[in-house]
């Protein structure tokens, strides 16, 4: 069961730079484009290389560890690491925990600003262009990612190379 | 407001002035944005006879309301100013990721006035405007000039800069956005080196609105099908980007070659994009919220060894077959010099094709050019290309563009120019309509006012005969109007291979909350058109200058696949100026301005 569970998928070789995954998730969250206020961010890089980047739900959080109130909260069921606005005293110990840089705080709002894959159909996999962020089961994905490369291996085989 | 921010940015040099000011929402509505609302106030606040290299000129970014969202590519920006080359209104218009952080700063517009009295740089983080000294950066080129910038602004902010070519006052200097993104043709990087302002930095933290989300949603979704379901954009364009075109046109018999000399080029296919995807092609890129990702990032190898973004096809062209050169790393490393030193590749192309064509035939001789420049000398076209940037040697007369520099050595009629533009990559003996394009375009030479490429060679949305001029005056109007109200929205014009102005219509629509219909967006399309061209009337041009180079009208393609054929622009010229509703001068007729609303710009 829990490898059926599914996963967003990133893969940064396939990734354009285009950004619509921040406009589809600012669009969601805070219903208007703005990037600056979305839950993934592209990060540009020289030669055309671009890194998507947004919670990874961990299964042993940071942030949830670093969260003296309970305002974060590791949903067994879903997988989500969920926010409670409610208990969050604003204290940003969750963004000093995370080792990825994937939680922010919203000083506006006074809360932390994380990917909640909107509910279980996140709207940045499903507008990105190029099908670089997906959001699939995940033992099908470790499937797929293993044959493409064993195809590579493959063909470099076919073609005498290795 | 939605779509639009409501706010334009005006930043005068001269008195150091900040301003914000409300958008004049009417005519944001008439005009929409970008180059169509950018016209509308540099007329209403510029003479169109003052010194393009002046304090006079003004230099307008222009975002559409739709730049920023999440349209069907809608990640484009242009930039106004009486371009320098030509005297036309330059609308350069630009992709990559400057326009949107436009948008999230709050602006719809930036207006920069005047000329400081040493070099600065203008950094607006949201509603903190400064202007900064940027005598550190005078002389770099664009690359250093950028990550200095972001280095002492804001990791995340974007710049938009001009290299040694602006400071220089090339006459086809860029202005370069995103390290890699060309607002190219005209000259406007001159403009803003004129201005002694050499970059602007934004940083945006804030959002655009949409009136109707979920009509918004349906109205990208419909166009991201129509996208998908088409060969060009889901295919040519992602796998090859616009090289595509290489052996598209070449087989055709219309790749101009040795300075327009011949139409086919018989090495074309190494220079081809399927050879680049082969040898060069390192990853695809897009813009803000792009559907395509034509952007190609590329290597160059040997004694060419370089890196960066394109070549597009009519840069693969001017610095290939043009100058007869079919080393494709030689043309990676002279389009990559184009964007590091902030230059115009089309016109810097087909200037040293001109000069070579002279060389050869004896008009200039080796004292002048010291480099030995005959068709094919890829090392020499290389050279020349830092030459011009910096005005070194032979390079301060190729700086003037190919016009200049075909008078001054007794010979205007080897300059493949109109209207002193240099024109791009497509042959009009061989492909008809695009000649008409050409010869009335708003700038001068340029395939992107009226792209008939798309009906002539690519069959979209119709297949016309490239060979016949029937019916083009009719299509070039639609997609003059068409390209000028998409441009002024903010959508990337290689959208328009599948999608019309009724999804462009039903986005605006749902994005402002202003009704559109596609009637009302192809009337404000001829109406930016009708504009441009009052402009340039009132600097001097008449009906006369709607021509071609003697050339493509005399001579015949002399090998190929369309030899033996002419451009018979004086058989489609006064049906144009008739579907136009423009007398036998090419000027707009009174009904035809009052029709559009434009009566108070009467000649």
């Amino acid at each position: 069961m829990e490898n059926a569970r599914k996963l967003l998928m990133i893969a940064p070789e396939k990734c354009i730079s285009c950004g619509t995954c921040e406009l589809a998730c600012s669009l969601h969250h805070e219903g208007e484009f703005r990037p600056s206020k979305s839950r993934i961010t592209v990060y540009r890089f020289e030669m055309g290389v671009t890194i998507p980047m947004t919670c990874f739900q961990c299964d042993s959080p940071a942030c949830v560890a670093a969260c003296k109130t309970g305002a974060l909260v590791k949903d067994t069921g879903s997988g989500i690491v969920t926010v409670n606005s409610e208990k969050c005293i604003g204290c940003r110990m969750c963004e000093m925990a995370c080792p990825f840089g994937n939680i922010a705080y919203n000083a506006v709002k006074k809360t932390p600003m994380k990917c909640d894959l909107c509910g279980g159909d996140p709207e940045c996999a499903k507008y990105c262009p190029t099908h670089a962020i997906e959001y699939v089961p995940a033992d099908a994905a470790v499937t797929k990612k293993k044959l493409d490369f064993a195809a590579k291996m493959a063909a470099a085989i076919g073609e005498g190379n290795v | 407001m939605y779509g639009w921010t409501g706010t334009v940015l005006r930043i005068n040099l001269t008195e150091g002035t900040i301003q914000k000011e409300p958008l004049r929402t009417e005519d944001a509505e008439q005009y929409i944005g970008g180059r169509g609302l950018g016209a509308k106030y540099f007329m209403d606040e510029v003479d169109p006879r003052i010194d393009a290299l002046g304090p006079e000129n003004k230099l307008i970014y222009a975002t559409g309301p739709l730049t920023g969202m999440m349209g069907v590519s809608t990640g484009r920006h242009d930039i106004i100013a009486k371009g320098p080359l030509n005297d036309t209104l330059a609308a350069s218009n630009s992709g990559g990721y400057f326009g949107a952080e436009i948008k999230y700063a709050g602006y719809d517009m930036v207006i920069f006035e005047g000329k400081a009295d040493h070099p600065v740089y203008v950094y607006a983080y949201n509603g903190t405007v400064e202007i900064r000294d940027a005598a550190h950066l005078w002389g770099k080129t664009v690359p250093e000039t950028t990550d200095l910038l972001l280095a002492e602004t804001n990791p995340d902010a974007k710049v938009s800069c001009i290299g040694p070519a602006g400071e220089n006052l090339v006459l086809f200097a860029a202005i370069i956005n995103d390290k890699h993104r060309a607002a190219g043709r005209t000259g406007i990087g001159a403009v803003m080196g004129s201005k002694n302002l050499k970059g602007f930095v934004v940083r945006g933290t804030g959002g655009i609105k949409v009136a109707d989300k979920s009509g918004f949603i349906k109205a990208i979704q419909d166009g991201r099908a129509k996208i998908k379901e088409n060969p060009v954009t889901s295919a040519g364009l992602p796998s090859l980007g616009t090289n595509v075109l290489v052996n598209i046109i070449n087989d055709v018999g219309g790749l101009p070659t040795r300075n327009w000399q011949e139409a086919y080029f018989p090495e074309a296919e190494k220079i081809s994009g399927e050879a680049q995807a082969e040898e060069n092609l390192s990853r695809s890129k897009g813009c803000t919220g792009c559907v395509i990702g034509c952007g190609r990032v590329e290597k160059a190898h040997g004694e060419f060894k370089s890196s960066g973004e394109g070549p597009e096809y009519e840069s693969t062209w001017a610095f290939g077959s043009d100058c007869g050169i079919s080393d494709v790393n030689a043309i990676l490393k002279a389009n990559f010099l184009c964007n590091d030193l902030g230059l115009d590749t089309i016109s810097m192309g087909s200037t040293i094709a001109c000069a070579m064509e002279l060389y050869e035939k004896g008009f200039i001789d080796r004292s002048t050019t010291i480099a030995d420049l005959r068709f094919g000398n890829a090392a020499a076209m290389v050279e020349m290309v830092e030459a011009t940037a910096y005005r070194k040697g032979f390079g301060n007369d190729l700086a003037e563009g190919s016009y200049r520099l075909a008078e001054t050595y007794g010979h205007p009629e080897l300059s493949m120019s109109v209207k002193k533009q240099e024109m791009p990559a497509y042959d009009p003996r061989a492909i008809q309509g695009i000649g008409l394009e050409y010869a009335t375009s708003n700038r001068g030479g340029c395939h992107v006012r009226g792209y008939t490429i798309s009906p002539e060679v690519l069959g979209l949305p119709m297949k016309m005969d490239p060979a016949t001029t029937e019916g083009k005056p009719d299509i070039l109007k639609i997609f003059q109007d068409l390209t000028a109200a998409l441009s002024a929205s903010g959508t990337c014009l290689f959208t328009s291979f599948a999608i019309g102005g009724d999804d462009i219509a039903a986005e605006l629509t749902a994005a402002t909350g202003v009704t559109y219909t596609p009637d009302d967006f192809m009337t404000i399309g001829e109406r930016i058109y009708n504009l441009e061209r009052l402009f340039i009337m009132k600097t001097g041009y008449t009906g006369a200058d709607d021509t071609l180079p003697p050339r493509l009208l005399n001579d015949p393609i002399p090998a190929g696949p369309s030899r033996g054929t002419v451009s018979h622009l004086s058989e489609m010229m006064p049906v144009y100026y008739e579907e136009r509703g423009w007398d036998e001068d090419g000027a707009p007729t009174a009904e035809k301005l009052e029709e559009l609303g434009l009566t108070a710009y009467a000649l």
